[in-house]
């Protein structure tokens, strides 16, 4: 009888966005950061074959750059975490600890930030090269880092 | 260095009276008891029973020796020592979670107590009722309020929160004081005005501290990070990202310096410069503990359970430092402070012998 004559609209609202104890993260803009330059890092790369070392740790930073931690887009981020695997795998051992000693303090947790992002989807080797990688931030970053991997809110 | 272990189990929270001759303190229970300090020894001289959970927070009002305690139970009560006893009164906090910390003001004629009702109870004394009355700060606080710290003009109130911030509050009561003159965190202090809010984002905020003129506020968060915030310069935090577990508690100790002590064992102290550079931390003893496991194993191989020294934990306290509060000297000129922990002991610091323990630090 009522129902021809009122509206119902009500029943589509969704009350839980409403609710005064939701927690809202802040939103912080995030469309403008794709990742690193991709055209950038692979041209530091293959600079590398040819015995410059200081281009490792060139692309170790471009690699690192404009990391893509606020955006929503998912295949940014995939991107960005596959690139960086990338640049991890191409460096020789006995380089490692030089690049994260080249970073600062900043680099190092970001750096964390996707060598636990590669973990996340193993593939191949690069989980072993990856441990190396951690090993090495470990000791300049401190449990600290692995911290802040851990409760960072807006992650790579 | 001295330290002193009073328990088993836990300290909770602690507070010194005013000759740092008594100390109140929590076993992770109920009760609250007071140690007094007998030459070398302490013995127990008080237990104030009274809460039905346990006591979250303690705080000893120096000048007028009242004692606020407040606790899991969602009360707190105010204790004055009457006859060589401790009477508690009751003060009806309304709210509907636990209480978490508990902070007299400067002047103590109101005490602010955190809880996990997302809100901030700012009570004071009416004469008229002779009644504890009290009002909340709620907007725009999202979670449980971890701990607090009042500014010195009696007014501002600082509070780190499990929503990620850090934020300053008027907690300004009419009925009791005066209007406060301007700071360099705001002017207008109207009661429950928020003045500042830290970008969240980090961790939950563990700890808060005002350094002795107000000026600066610092706290540490779950991220391993203690923050350094200037009154008036709004925008510049300073950041300093530590190489440990994330620190439970810090105090200044000079206008320049803070304390911080970390999750286990370690107490890093902190130097800056006046101009927002890079902080320095040096850290005090090598930690390394031995997992239980190895424990056991070397109970089978040589009937002890310890190995060679330099695998013993040689840190002062043998668990998680809790709580920090400055003995002597005020935090301007800090020359002692204690520390309780979750070893159930208490280390009593001195500033000088640590500045000297530390090469590169030089306590500013």
């Amino acid at each position: 009888m009522s129902k021809s004559s009122m509206s119902d609209r009500f029943r589509k609202v969704d009350v839980d966005e409403y609710d005064e104890n939701k927690f809202v993260d802040e939103e912080d803009g995030g469309e403008n950061q794709g990742g690193p330059d991709e055209a950038e890092v692979d041209g530091l790369l293959r600079q590398y074959p040819s015995g410059r070392r200081g281009n490792m740790n060139a692309a170790l930073h471009a690699v690192l750059k404009n990391p893509p931690i606020n955006t929503k887009n998912q295949n940014a981020k995939e991107r960005a975490e596959l690139l960086v695997v990338k640049v991890l795998s191409s460096f020789k051992t006995s380089d490692i600890e030089k690049a994260v000693g080249s970073l600062d303090k900043a680099g190092v947790d970001l750096l964390m930030k996707y060598i636990y992002r590669g973990f996340e989807k193993p593939s191949d080797n690069s989980s072993a090269v990856l441990l190396q990688w951690h090993e090495k931030a470990l000791a300049v970053g401190g449990v600290g880092s692995i911290v802040r991997v851990l409760t960072a809110r807006k992650t790579v | 260095m001295a330290y002193h272990s009073f328990l088993l189990e836990p300290i909770s929270c602690h507070a010194w009276n005013k000759d740092r001759t008594q100390i109140a303190l929590c076993p992770n229970n109920h009760d609250v008891h007071i140690y007094k300090k007998d030459g070398a020894k302490w013995t127990k001289i008080h237990e104030l029973k009274e809460h039905n959970g346990q006591v979250t927070g303690i705080d000893w009002a120096t000048d007028s020796n009242r004692i606020v305690t407040c606790g899991a139970d969602r009360n707190a009560y105010v204790w004055t020592l009457k006859e060589g006893t401790w009477k508690p009164t009751l003060v009806i906090l309304r709210i509907n979670r636990a209480a978490r910390c508990v902070k007299w003001s400067p002047r103590e004629n109101k005490f602010a107590v955190g809880s996990g009702s997302r809100l901030i109870s700012i009570c004071y004394f009416e004469q008229e009722n002779d009644w504890w009355v009290c009002k909340h700060i709620k907007k725009p606080i999202r979670s449980t309020i971890l701990s607090l710290d009042w500014h010195p003009n009696n007014v501002l109130l600082a509070a780190g929160s499990c929503d990620f911030k850090c934020r300053v509050f008027s907690a300004y009561i009419k009925e009791v004081e005066e209007k406060p003159g301007p700071t360099p965190w705001g002017s207008k202090m109207p009661f429950g005005e928020m003045l500042l809010e830290s970008g969240g984002g980090g961790g939950w905020v563990h700890s808060v501290c005002f350094s002795h003129s107000g000026n600066r506020l610092a706290w540490t968060s779950h991220d391993s990070t203690v923050s350094v915030a200037e009154g008036g310069k709004t925008g510049t935090v300073i950041s300093l990202r530590s190489e440990t577990l994330p620190l439970l508690c810090v105090t200044f100790i000079t206008e320049n310096s803070l304390v911080a002590a970390v999750s286990i064992q370690d107490t890093a102290v902190l130097d800056s410069e006046p101009v927002h550079e890079s902080l320095d931390v040096p850290k005090q003893a090598a930690q390394k503990g031995i997992s239980a496991r190895e424990r056991f194993q070397n109970l089978d191989r040589r009937a002890s359970e310890t190995q060679s020294t330099d695998k013993d934990l040689n840190t002062l306290h043998k668990n998680s430092i809790s709580q920090i509060s400055v003995l002597e000297g005020g935090r301007n000129q800090c020359s002692r402070f204690c520390t309780t922990g979750m070893d159930g002991g208490m280390g009593i610091w001195d500033v000088k012998t640590l500045e000297s323990a530390m090469k590169n630090l030089k306590i500013v």
